[in-house]
C-alpha cells in the first residue's frame, strides 16, 4: 500500500528548496556580487582576483556591431574648433611627438575591471596646447572614425595630465577591437569616456553629450577617488 | 528447434519522444552557449576577435531562447510525462536526502531518478532562470543600475563556470552509464536495469502494466 510507504518514509518538497535556493543565490549575486567582488579583490589583490571568474578580463562592446579597419598608414587625427592652430596629424606625427606612458586600471560601468594596463601615448593636455586652446572654450568634444560615438570632457577635465591619446597598448600598436590604432584614455573615469577609433578632438563652448551621455550615462563618469586627482568640475551631471 | 535461452526483455519507457527532443535541443543549445561563451569571455586573450559580433549575436539568441523548449514540453496535453518527473525532482523523502549527502553509500529505495540526477535536473533548471535574468541584465543594462550590472556580470560568470562543471559531470556521468543514456536515444530500459537502479520506479511501472 502506498499510504505506508508515506508514512514511513515521509515525501518533502527537498527538490523545490533547492531549486529556490540556487535561484536566490542568483539573485544575491546581482544584489552583492559587485560588494563581494571588492571584498574579495581586496583580499586576494588584483593577481589572484584575475584567475576568478569575473575578474580582470575585457569585455568588448560595440554600438556598430563592427570594428573600424584603420590603417595606420591612413590614419589622421583632426584637432579644431576654438583653437590658434588646427592640428591634422598622422599616426607617424602622433608618435613622433613626446610620448608618456601609464598603467591604470580599466574600469567598466557595466562592472569588470582590468587592473595594470599599460598605456603609451600623447598627454591630451599636450595636444591642446599645440593647438592653442582659446579663452572661449568650455568643453572639449571626442569623435569616433565611423561617426558612431562621441565623447566629452570639461575643459578643465581635458587638462588633467594622465588623460591620454593613446596608441600603444601592453607595448603594441592599440588593436582593433580596443579602439585602435588611437584611442582616448580617460582613466580617471568609466570606460565609456574612453573613445576608441579617435579621429577628432573638437574645443568647443558648451558640453556636447556624448553617444552614452544620450542613453542616460552621466557626463561626469568619474570614478570616485579611485584613480588620480581629484575632479575639477565635481558640478557638472 | 531449439528453445531460446533468454527470455524476451520487457522494456521500460524512461524518456518519451518529448522529453527526448527537448533533452537534445537544451544540449545542442548548451554547447552553442559555451563555444561561444569561450571567445567572449577570453577573447582579449587571444587578441584577435573574429566575427565577434555574429559569436554574440549567437549567444545571446541561443541564451534567450533556451527555457523554451522545456516550457513547450511543459504546458500541453504531450507534457504529462515531464510534468510527473518534475513532480518527482520536487519532493523527496528522507532517505533520498540521506542517499545525497552520503554520495550514495548510504542505501534507500530509488525513484525513477536517484537524488544525484534529480539535484543536477534542478540545478540546470534553476541556473537556466539565473543565466537568463543575468543576460538579460548584462544585454539590456541601460534599464537597470549599475550595482545590479556589475553584480550579474559576476553571477553570470559563476554560473558559468558551475554549469561547464556540472554539463561535463553529467557527460562523463552519462559515458559511465550506457544503459542510462540509451534510454535518452531509445527511450527505454530493460527491466532488469529499472530493478537494480530504478527500484520504486520498476515497482510502480510493473503494477501499471
Amino acid at each position: 500500500m502506498t499510504d505506508e510507504k508515506v508514512v514511513g518514509d515521509a515525501k518533502t518538497p527537498v527538490g523545490r528548496r533547492l531549486f529556490l535556493g540556487i535561484v536566490a543565490l542568483g539573485a544575491a549575486g546581482v544584489a552583492l556580487g559587485a560588494q563581494a567582488q571588492k571584498a574579495l579583490g581586496n583580499k586576494l589583490g588584483s593577481g589572484l582576483a584575475s584567475l576568478l571568474p569575473g575578474g580582470d578580463h575585457f569585455r568588448i562592446y560595440t554600438i556598430t556591431g563592427g570594428y573600424p579597419n584603420i590603417p595606420t598608414s591612413t590614419y589622421r587625427l583632426e584637432v579644431s574648433g576654438l583653437v590658434d592652430t588646427p592640428l591634422n596629424l598622422s599616426f607617424s606625427d602622433l608618435t613622433a611627438l613626446p610620448a608618456t606612458e601609464m598603467v591604470k586600471g580599466f574600469q567598466c560601468v557595466t562592472g569588470w575591471r582590468v587592473d595594470g594596463v599599460s598605456w603609451k601615448g600623447v598627454p591630451l593636455t599636450h595636444l591642446l596646447n599645440m593647438a592653442g586652446v582659446k579663452s572661449s572654450a568650455v568643453a572639449v568634444s571626442f569623435d569616433s572614425y565611423d561617426h558612431a560615438d562621441s565623447e566629452s570632457l570639461l575643459i578643465e577635465q581635458a587638462h588633467l595630465p594622465d588623460i591620454m591619446v593613446a596608441y600603444e597598448m601592453y607595448g603594441k600598436t592599440v588593436t582593433r577591437e580596443h579602439g585602435g590604432p588611437v584611442r582616448l584614455v580617460v582613466p580617471q573615469m568609466y570606460g565609456y569616456k574612453s573613445l576608441k577609433w579617435l579621429s577628432a578632438i573638437r574645443v568647443v563652448d558648451r558640453v556636447e553629450p556624448g553617444f552614452w551621455e544620450q542613453n542616460g550615462y552621466p557626463t561626469n563618469g568619474w570614478l570616485d577617488g579611485s584613480t588620480g586627482a581629484t575632479n575639477p568640475s565635481p558640478n557638472l551631471s | 528447434m531449439t528453445t531460446t535461452a533468454t527470455p524476451s526483455v520487457v522494456r521500460l519507457l524512461r524518456f518519451d519522444g518529448v522529453q527526448r527532443v527537448v533533452h537534445w535541443i537544451n544540449a545542442v543549445l548548451f554547447g552553442v552557449l559555451i563555444f561561444t561563451a569561450i571567445p567572449l569571455y577570453f577573447g582579449s586573450f587571444f587578441g584577435i576577435l573574429f566575427a565577434r559580433h555574429q559569436i554574440q549575436e549567437i549567444h545571446l539568441w541561443s541564451g534567450l531562447l533556451l527555457p523554451l523548449p522545456f516550457i513547450a514540453s511543459l504546458v500541453g496535453p504531450w507534457g504529462a510525462r515531464m510534468r510527473r518527473d518534475v513532480h518527482r525532482f520536487t519532493y523527496w523523502t528522507r532517505g533520498e536526502l540521506r542517499w545525497l549527502l552520503s554520495l550514495g553509500r548510504e542505501k534507500t529505495n530509488l525513484d525513477k531518478f536517484n537524488p544525484g540526477q534529480k539535484a543536477n535536473a534542478l540545478f540546470i533548471g534553476a541556473a537556466i532562470i539565473v543565466m537568463w535574468a543575468t543576460g538579460y541584465i548584462l544585454q539590456w543594462f541601460r534599464f537597470f543600475p549599475v550595482s545590479w550590472r556589475e553584480g550579474a556580470t559576476v553571477t553570470h560568470d559563476f554560473f558559468a563556470f558551475a554549469i561547464v562543471v556540472i554539463v561535463v559531470g553529467h557527460i562523463v556521468m552519462a559515458l559511465a552509464h550506457p544503459d542510462a543514456m540509451g534510454s535518452m536515444f531509445k527511450g527505454t530500459v530493460s527491466r532488469e536495469w529499472a530493478r537494480r537502479h530504478a527500484r520504486e520506479w520498476a515497482d510502480e511501472e510493473g503494477s501499471t502494466q
